[in-house]
């Protein structure tokens, strides 16, 4: 997680960097202890889940470059108050769709 | 404008800062798993892409880029928000990369070994994102940079 993030902090141009703000090291440590304690089906089903949060994902990261760039309004508002967003479209998707 | 890399930059990064990040990556995928017990694989599954780290990264560039302004006796300053901005919209063709990982990782996990699956997958995600950035760099530039 944190060369992932030290990669993002001395890569140049700054919309390059923020590739590494979607880096996948959440996924990587949580995936490797689940194929270790449940086996390597149960973490392939967490992984199609993960599809419709990487989607999800992308609207929030949208939504927060709009509203920073357009919205003038300041990083650390925006992208807490955007993981509310975050949290109530991936449950959406979660009851209308993976349920 | 072509991809280069400023080590000077982790010296300006203050080692809480890369504390914080690894504590809400690492809370994260304990809240992950937790609600993957609780609830199952497919609610679980969902907050493996949880945007943990994000905020945390685009209020330090916020914070660094204003810090910079400041010392050249500029004051106030909309530099900031710009570049978190421009990081954000980053992270949104990294998050599209995320999609490709999940989806290499759910077809492939099954069938290969765990260490390949992985490989393959990070792979992906890399290319993929590089390859969205150039797209996006090549043909909206004035937007982008």
């Amino acid at each position: 997680m944190s060369a992932f993030a030290a990669l993002g902090d001395v890569l140049k141009p700054k919309s390059f960097a923020g590739l590494f703000g979607a880096a996948p090291s959440i996924a990587l440590a949580t995936l490797g202890l689940t194929i270790a304690a449940n086996g390597k089906m149960y973490a392939a089903t967490e992984a199609r889940s993960m599809i419709a949060g990487a989607l999800v994902f992308f609207l929030y990261a949208w939504l927060c470059s709009w509203l920073m760039l357009r919205g003038k309004l300041k990083a650390m508002p925006v992208t807490l108050s955007a993981l509310g967003l975050w949290l109530v479209c991936s449950i959406s998707i979660w009851f209308l769709v993976l349920r | 404008m072509k991809v280069s890399a400023d080590f000077s930059a982790l010296k300006k990064t203050k080692w809480y800062e890369y504390a914080v990040r690894f504590l809400l990556g690492g809370s994260v995928t304990v809240v992950a798993g937790l609600l993957a017990k609780h609830y199952g694989p497919v609610f679980g599954g969902l907050f493996l892409a949880f945007p943990a780290i994000f905020p945390a990264s685009a209020t330090l560039v916020d914070k660094h880029e204003r810090q910079k302004k400041q010392r050249a006796g500029i004051l106030p300053t909309t530099r900031g928000r710009q570049v978190a901005g421009v990081e954000a919209a980053g992270a949104a063709l990294g998050s599209l990369g995320l999609a490709i990982f999940a989806w290499i990782i759910w077809k492939l996990l099954p069938l290969w070994n765990v260490a390949m699956v992985f490989i393959v997958a990070v792979s992906a995600w890399l290319c993929a994102s590089c390859a969205l950035w150039w797209l996006r760099k090549k043909h909206w530039n004035h937007s982008l940079k």
